[in-house]
């Protein structure tokens, strides 16, 4: 303790205090923060630079809708509190930012890459709160239990996404997408936050590894064959019905018509 | 007179070549018959029979050929050639019966291809090739065909009649009425059966649609997983999830009518006439049994808050107690009383308050 004594008085004293406890703070953060958090403290100096790029990158393609703090405008909602799932979820799957404001925002080709995405959720996720994007292990379809899954969707999911995620119509021209081209993380980030129309499931409703069974159950019903060649859409009965009533019934009319029609005079 | 047994030369119409030729062929081969037609030998006798007194031979009502052989022949091909195809699509059947193996979904979803298209053809190709032989190759002539009276003789009706009352009288029916009254009344049970069948479409359903699993205590526990929910694992607003009746994840019967949502909202957008009272923390627990004909109504949009029905576009306004907005449904989602058990946990206040899903004729 003397060591101690004998220095407390040096002019660096005070900085290597505030040093010591921004340390602890650091380690304490990290040790309550889930792994894979880009927010987390194990990298900050990396953390810092992310925020830093991605602050840069908002104010010049997201800000005009969502104001230069993203407190939200009269065009888009404020971001606050959104997380960075959110983040991940609208922009890797193209939509955002958002061509034009519609009833619904459809699904594009990304604008931007993964480093950029990360680097946008970063940002958002350092104005407070909200979900982290799921680790790649959170969403590994191996050893997910599919029939819960499939159990689940069918309950919560499948009335507006179809039984097989083939998406839906909803009110006013807003539309349930459908999820045939979702990966499992964008599954999981919607879910979690409940993007636009959609109502969201968090994890004390629909546990992390449930999520991860309803995603594996979307991504695996994609798999399953069809011998015929013809999915018709995979939506059931009403798609069934059209090509019965129009092909199938058109089909007989017709063949009734060939069979009595009278044959032309030979001349 | 030809010895081949086909019909007398001056009887033959269209005399082109192709008959000519036929009927040389034929010289040479024993007579045969074809199936389906009389045998050629009894034609032999009748037609080789040179009796003097024989009457001139009637007129074809049909011709024996078709106006023009060239198409006919052409027809002809293309009706084998479709038959050919039948036979193979046929046997290409059976082949699928035997070849494909079952006992897996995916198995089978090939088995059902193969077979469906298999038959499908091979019925296809039997009819096309029937309907173009009917049209190009038959005659197209309307014939009248005059038709003996479809009534017996006189003597025959009377004779009938007659052997009918003497049995009738000699069986004793009509002279011992104790037998035939008796042999009536045997068989009215019999006949009486079949009514009481109907029967078995009841039993009547009673109070049991004004009823659901719903009691004062009951636990929500989420549909799929059973695990029961505190408010605040349910924190999140615009979040939607069914839950059930802890105890019942098993019994279809009741589910069909205790399925329930319950959605989360942010304070102050919950208004009348929801009752405020059936509330926790504002999660709000409507049926989900559609009040028109019964879907499964939950297509919830969280920025609207619209509850849609899939099957018929019913829209339940959510915050306002899940009045009716659109659509074919006449009443609101009922709502279900909940309040919290003692350890935390959302428990129903008691059973609904009216019957939920679609109308019905005692309802009132």
């Amino acid at each position: 303790m003397s060591w101690i004594t004998a220095r407390r008085r040096h002019p660096a004293a005070g900085y290597a205090v505030v040093l010591l406890g921004l340390i602890a703070i650091g380690i304490v953060y990290a040790a309550f923060t889930a792994p894979g958090s880009p927010a987390s403290a194990a990298a900050p100096a990396a953390a810092r630079q992310d925020i830093a790029e991605g602050q840069a990158l908002f104010a010049r393609t997201c800000a005009t809708c969502h104001g230069m703090n993203a407190q939200g405008t009269s065009a888009g909602p404020s971001l606050i509190g959104v997380g960075a799932a959110a983040v991940d979820f609208q922009v890797s799957t193209g939509r955002m930012p958002a061509a034009e404001i519609g009833a619904e925002m459809d699904r594009k080709p990304p604008r931007f890459g993964a480093k950029q995405t990360h680097e946008l959720a970063a940002y958002i996720a350092s104005l407070g709160g909200g979900p982290a994007i799921p680790a790649p292990e959170q969403v590994a379809a191996a050893g997910a239990n599919v029939a819960l899954g499939q159990q689940l969707f069918i309950t919560n999911c499948a009335q507006c996404h179809n039984f097989v995620g083939a998406g839906g119509a909803l009110t006013y021209g807003k539309y349930a997408p459908p999820l045939t081209a979702s990966t499992p993380t964008q599954i999981y980030e919607a879910m979690l936050t409940g993007p636009e129309a959609m109502p969201l499931f968090n994890d004390s409703t629909i546990t992390p590894s449930e999520k991860r069974d309803i995603a594996a159950y979307v991504t695996e019903t994609r798999a399953e064959p069809n011998p015929g060649g013809f999915s018709l859409g995979r939506v059931g009965p009403v798609t069934e019905g059209i090509v019965v009533w129009l092909g199938g019934i058109g089909l007989l009319v017709a063949s009734a018509w060939w069979i009595a029609a009278k044959r032309r005079e030979q001349a | 007179m030809s010895e081949t047994g086909e019909y007398p030369d001056d009887l033959q119409h269209g005399s082109g070549g192709l008959a000519e030729a036929e009927d040389q062929a034929g010289q040479t081969r024993a007579p045969h018959r074809v199936i389906g037609t009389p045998s050629p030998a009894e034609a032999h006798i009748l037609l080789a029979t040179e009796h003097p007194d024989a009457a001139p031979p009637v007129p074809r009502e049909l011709p024996a050929d078709p106006p023009d052989l060239v198409k006919a022949k052409r027809a002809e091909r293309v009706v084998a050639t479709l038959f050919i195809l039948a036979m193979l699509s046929g046997f290409a059947f059976i082949a699928s019966y035997v070849g494909f193996p079952v006992h897996t979904v995916d198995r089978v979803l090939r088995s059902n291809l193969a077979l469906g298209t298999s038959l499908t053809l091979s019925l296809l190709f039997l009819g096309a090739g029937t309907v173009i032989w009917v049209r190009q190759l038959m005659p197209d002539v309307e014939l009248t065909e005059q038709r003996k009276p479809l009534a017996s003789p006189e003597n025959d009706r009377q004779a009938f009649a007659q052997t009918f009352k003497e049995g009738a009288d000699a069986s004793q029916f009509i002279k011992r009425p104790v037998l035939r009254r008796t042999l009536i009344a045997a068989t009215v049970p019999l006949g009486l059966a079949p009514v009481l069948l109907l029967r078995d479409m009841g039993p009547l359903p009673r109070t049991s649609l004004r009823h659901t699993a719903w009691r004062k205590g009951t636990r929500l526990v989420i549909s799929g997983t059973n695990r029961p929910l505190r408010p605040a694992d349910f924190d999140s607003p615009g979040g939607m999830i069914t839950v059930i009746p802890e105890g019942y994840q098993d019994n279809d019967v009741e589910l069909a009518k205790a399925a329930t949502i319950i959605i989360k909202f942010a304070p102050g957008q919950l208004q009348p006439p929801t009752v405020m009272n059936w509330t926790v923390d504002n999660i709000v627990a409507y049926s989900k049994i559609c009040t028109h004909v019964g879907c499964p109504v939950a297509l919830y949009e969280q920025t609207t808050h619209h509850i849609l029905c899939p099957c018929h576009q019913s829209t339940f306004d959510a915050t306002k107690g899940a009045t009716v907005l659109f659509g074919p449904a006449s009443r609101p989602l009922p709502q279900l009383p909940i309040t919290t058990d003692a350890a935390g946990y959302l428990v129903a206040q008691s059973d609904y308050h009216e019957p939920v899903g679609p109308s019905f004729w005692e309802r009132g």
